[in-house]
C-alpha cells in the first residue's frame, strides 16, 4: 500500500511539475522556493490521517468495549491529522502573498437615480395613485389574514376554558404512582408525597399534588379552609406557580436545623412556598401561592378531595386570578 | 487535465471570469477573524450529524414500555422520542458519537456565534456598509438559541420537560395575549397536544435549519460583497485591503481549520460525555430534579428568572406581568433590542454616517467600549446568577444570600465596568499619546543629531541613525 502511495504521489508531483513548466505566460502567482521536508511532513500527516480513517470501520466492525470513545478518537484524530497536513502545506509549501486590492465603490449614484426614475416613469399612467395604494392594502391586509387563518387550528386560541380545568372533584381518591390509594393514617410528618386523581391523566398540570403532614399546632391555615386539612394533612398542586415545573423538594428541620420551618421547593428556580400557611411564596421568585387542595377522610380511612383547588394551577397568566378551576 | 475541466465549466456556465475573480479574493489575517469560520463550520458538522439523527429519531410522544438494554430503564413508561433517543445512545453503533458530537456542535455554534458578536461590536465593524450583515448576524444568533432549545426539548427526557414547562411559563406570562398564544403554540394547556412534538420536530430539522442556512448565504454574500474589515495598517487603509488571496493561500488554512473544528467536536463527542439522557429518565409532568442546568446558551435566561423578586403585576384580579415575563422574556428582549438598535444609536449620538472599511481598535471608541463591558457584564453576572446552586453545592454559600449579592450586583457591576473601562480606554490612549510624542520627540532630536553630525563632518551617525 505504502510503495503505491508512493508512487502515485511521484506521479501526480511530477505532473503537476510538468504542467508549470508548460506556459510561458507570465506567473500570476509568485515564484516560491520548494521545501522537500515540508512535503514529506504533510505526506506522513496524511498518512497518519489514512490510518486513523481506516480504523474507523475497524473499530465499528470489532465492537471493542468503549466503542464510542475509540469511535470518536480514530474520526477525531483523522480530522485533525488532515488538519495538521493543511496548515504545514499552507504555512510551508504553498506561495503565501499579501496582495493589496481596492475595496468596492461605496455606491453607485447613477443607477440609484436610474433606479428612481424607473419606477417613477412606470407608473406616469395612473392619475389616482393613493386609490389604488388604499385598494392593494386592503386586498394584503384581508389575503394576509385569510393565509394565517389556517393557524387557528393549532390550538384553542381563544378558549381559555382549559386553563381552569383540572380533574379534581369531591370525592376524588388520592392515589400514589402505582394507582394504590393513600391512607391518611400512613401520611407521616418530615417527609413529603406525590399524589395522582384516580382514574385520571397524570400527564396533566391539575393533576399532581404534593401531600405533606404537619403537626395540627403549626397549622396557620385562613378561617375558611380551616376543614381543608384532616389530621394536619395538608395537599398543594405540584406544579410551581413560577415557571411550571415540578415541586420536587421538601425541606424539613430534620436535615437543615437552621432552617425555621418546613418548606416545599421548587427545583427550577428555587421558589419557596410555606405548606403551613396555605402555600404563601416565602423565597424565589414565584408570585402565587400554591392553589391548596382540601382534603377529607372517607369512612375506611382513605384520602379524598374534598372540591378543586383553591386557585387555578401552574403558571401566571393575565387571567389566573380571576376565578377557581372546576372540574 | 486542468485546462480541460475549466474549459468544460467555461462553456457551460461561462463562469470563468468570476471564478478566476473570487479565487484572488483578498482575506485580511486577524485570529479573530476566524470565529465566524468557527461558527460556519460547526453548522455543518450540525447539519451532517443531525440529519444521520433523524433517520433514527421517532417524534413521537406515544406512550411506549422500555425493554431494551438499559436495565434501570427496564419496564419504564415513556414517550417514542425519548425511547429512541436512548436507542440511538446505546443500541445505535455509532449512534452515540454522532448525538454527543451534535449536542457538542451546537454549544460551540452558539459560543462562537457570540465570540463573533463581541469581536464585531467592539471593534465596531457593525458601522456602514456592513450594518445590515450585523442585523443577520443577530438574527441568526436568536434563530440559533431557539434552534437549539427545540433540539434538546423534543428529546423529552426529564431535563427537556422542565425545560419546556419553563418555556411554556413564559410563554403563558406576555401580557394580554400569553395564554392563547401558548394555548396555540402547545395546543392546549401544558404539556398540550401529542402533536406539540410533532411542530418542534420539524421547527428543528426543516423550518430553522433552512432559515438559519439562508441567513448565512446571505450574510456571507454581503461579506463578499463590501469585503473584509481590517485594522488599519502601514498599507491597510479606508480604500486599500491587503491581505491574502483565496487561492492558493488562503484555501488551505480556511480549510484546514474547518478540518480543525471537525476534529475538536468529533473527540468531544467521541471522550467527552454530554446529555447522557438515560441517566435522567422520561419526563412526566409530577417530575423534576434538583441541580437541572440548560446548555449553557439558555443559561442566562435561568439566571434571570432566579433572580427577579416575587411578584405578580396585578389589577384587580388580572394579572398584567405574570413573573416569568421579566426574566424569560423582558430581559432576553432588552438585550437584543440594545444590540438590534446599537448601530442605529450610535450613528445618531455620534453623527457618523461615513463608510468605514477600518477597525476601530476597542480604546479608539471608549463610550462604545465602556457601554459594551457594561452590557455584557450584566449579562454575564446575571448568567453566572443561574449557576448559583452549584455554587452552594460546591462552596456551601447560602443560596439566598448568594441571589440577594447577585440582586445587588447586576445593577453595581455594570455601573463600575462602564466607568473602568472609560477610565482604561482613555488612560491606553492618553499613554500612546505620549509615547507617540516621544517617539516623535526622538525622531526629531535624531535628525537633528544627524544633521549636525553631518555638519561636523564626524562620522559617528551609525549609532544615532534609526
Amino acid at each position: 500500500v505504502k510503495r503505491w502511495l508512493i508512487a502515485a504521489v511521484v506521479l501526480l508531483l511530477g505532473k503537476a511539475r510538468r504542467a508549470a513548466r508548460l506556459p510561458e505566460r507570465e506567473r500570476i502567482v509568485p515564484r516560491g522556493r520548494p521545501d522537500r521536508g515540508a512535503e514529506l511532513a504533510v505526506f506522513w500527516l496524511l498518512i497518519a490521517a489514512a490510518v486513523c480513517g481506516v480504523g474507523f470501520p475497524v473499530v465499528y466492525a470489532l465492537d471493542p468495549p468503549h466503542q464510542t470513545q475509540f469511535l470518536g478518537l480514530s474520526l477525531g484524530l483523522c480530522l485533525a491529522f488532515l488538519a495538521a497536513a493543511c496548515v504545514v502545506l499552507a504555512n510551508r509549501l504553498v506561495v503565501t502573498e499579501h496582495l493589496e486590492e481596492d475595496y468596492p465603490v461605496t455606491e453607485h449614484p447613477a443607477e440609484q437615480e436610474d433606479l428612481e426614475q424607473l419606477v417613477d416613469e412606470s407608473g406616469d399612467r395612473f392619475t389616482r395613485k393613493r386609490l389604488i395604494v388604499v385598494g392593494a392594502g386592503a386586498a394584503g391586509a384581508a389575503l394576509g389574514v385569510a393565509l394565517l387563518t389556517p393557524a387557528a387550528s393549532l390550538g384553542p386560541v381563544f378558549d381559555i376554558e382549559p386553563f381552569f380545568r383540572t380533574p379534581w372533584r369531591r370525592g376524588r381518591l388520592l392515589v400514589d404512582e402505582n394507582g394504590r390509594p393513600f391512607l391518611a393514617d400512613d401520611v407521616e410528618e418530615e417527609t413529603f408525597y406525590t399524589a395522582f386523581p384516580q382514574g385520571a391523566d397524570r400527564e396533566q398540570m391539575g393533576a399532581p399534588l404534593v401531600v405533606v403532614r404537619l403537626p395540627k399546632a403549626e397549622l396557620e391555615l385562613p378561617p375558611e379552609r380551616r376543614g381543608w386539612a384532616p389530621d394536619g394533612i395538608v395537599a398543594y398542586s405540584k406544579i410551581c406557580t413560577h415557571a411550571g415545573c415540578a415541586i420536587a423538594l421538601y425541606r424539613t428541620p430534620t436535615f437543615r436545623p437552621t432552617q425555621p420551618r418546613p418548606a416545599l421547593v421548587c427545583p427550577c428556580h428555587y421558589s419557596t412556598f410555606d405548606p403551613a400557611r396555605a402555600g404563601e411564596v416565602i423565597f424565589g421568585p414565584a408570585g402565587r401561592a400554591l392553589p391548596q387542595l382540601p382534603l377529607a377522610v372517607d369512612s375506611t380511612g382513605h384520602l379524598r378531595a374534598a372540591g378543586n383547588f383553591s386557585g387555578a394551577v401552574g403558571p401566571s397568566w393575565w387571567g389566573v386570578r380571576n376565578r377557581r378551576p372546576h372540574a | 487535465m486542468i485546462r480541460r475541466a475549466v474549459r468544460f465549466l467555461d462553456q457551460r456556465s461561462g463562469t470563468a471570469p468570476l471564478i478566476r475573480k473570487s479565487l484572488r479574493y483578498v482575506f485580511p489575517d486577524h485570529w479573530s477573524f476566524l470565529l465566524g469560520e468557527v461558527a460556519l463550520y460547526s453548522f455543518l458538522v450540525l447539519v451532517v450529524t443531525g440529519i444521520y439523527l433523524t433517520l433514527f429519531f421517532e417524534p413521537s410522544l406515544a406512550s411506549v414500555t422500555y425493554h431494551g438494554s438499559y436495565a434501570p430503564l427496564q419496564g419504564s413508561e415513556m414517550s417514542q422520542a425519548y425511547r429512541s433517543t436512548v436507542d440511538i445512545s446505546l443500541e445505535v453503533k455509532a449512534g452515540l458519537l454522532i448525538r454527543q458530537t451534535h449536542h457538542w456542535a451546537a454549544d460551540i455554534f452558539v459560543a462562537s456565534i457570540v465570540l463573533h458578536l463581541l469581536r464585531i461590536f467592539f471593534t465596531g465593524a457593525f458601522r456602514k456598509p456592513r450594518d445590515l450583515t450585523y442585523y443577520i448576524g443577530l438574527s441568526m444568533l436568536l434563530l440559533a438559541l431557539l434552534e437549539g432549545y427545540l433540539g434538546y426539548s423534543m428529546v423529552d427526557d426529564l431535563l427537556s420537560g422542565m425545560g419546556l414547562a419553563i418555556g411554556y411559563a413564559v410563554a403563558a406570562s406576555i401580557p394580554f395575549v400569553g395564554a392563547n398564544l401558548a394555548a396555540l403554540l402547545w395546543g392546549g394547556p401544558f404539556p398540550g397536544k401529542h402533536a406539540f412534538e410533532s411542530r418542534m420536530y420539524v421547527a428543528h430539522v426543516f423550518v430553522f435549519p433552512i432559515l438559519i442556512a439562508t441567513l448565512i448565504a446571505v450574510h456571507l454574500l454581503l461579506v463578499a460583497a463590501r469585503h473584509h474589515t481590517q485594522f488599519a495598517g502601514r498599507r491597510a487603509t479606508e480604500r486599500k485591503l491587503v491581505g491574502m488571496p483565496m487561492f492558493p493561500a488562503y484555501a488551505p488554512r480556511s480549510i484546514g481549520l474547518a478540518l480543525a473544528v471537525a476534529a475538536v467536536l468529533f473527540l468531544l463527542g467521541g471522550l467527552v460525555q454530554i446529555n447522557p439522557i438515560w441517566i435522567w429518565g422520561p419526563y412526566h409532568v409530577a417530575d423534576a430534579t434538583n441541580g437541572a442546568q440548560p446548555d449553557w446558551y439558555l443559561g442566562w435566561l435561568i439566571g434571570a428568572l432566579r433572580l427577579v423578586p416575587s411578584f405578580d403585576v396585578t389589577i384587580g384580579s388580572y394579572t398584567l406581568v405574570p413573573n416569568a415575563f421579566w426574566g424569560g422574556a423582558a430581559f432576553p428582549l432588552v438585550v437584543f433590542l440594545v444590540l438590534f438598535l446599537w448601530p442605529w444609536g450610535e450613528r445618531r449620538v455620534t453623527g457618523d454616517r461615513g463608510f468605514h472599511n477600518l477597525l476601530d481598535r476597542p480604546r479608539d471608541a471608549p463610550w462604545r467600549t465602556a457601554f459594551g463591558a457594561a452590557l455584557f457584564t450584566w449579562v454575564f453576572l446575571i448568567f453566572f446568577a443561574g449557576a448559583g446552586d452549584r455554587l452552594f453545592v460546591l462552596f456551601g454559600l447560602s443560596y439566598s444570600l448568594q441571589i440577594w449579592i447577585f440582586r445587588v450586583l447586576v445593577v453595581v457591576a455594570p455601573a463600575v465596568a462602564l466607568v473602568v473601562t472609560k477610565r482604561v480606554c482613555d488612560e491606553l490612549r492618553a499613554g500612546e499619546a505620549v509615547g507617540a510624542d516621544r517617539r516623535a520627540a526622538e525622531a526629531e532630536a535624531a535628525s537633528a543629531a544627524e544633521l549636525t553630525a553631518a555638519r561636523t563632518l564626524v562620522p559617528t551617525s551609525g549609532e544615532v541613525r534609526r
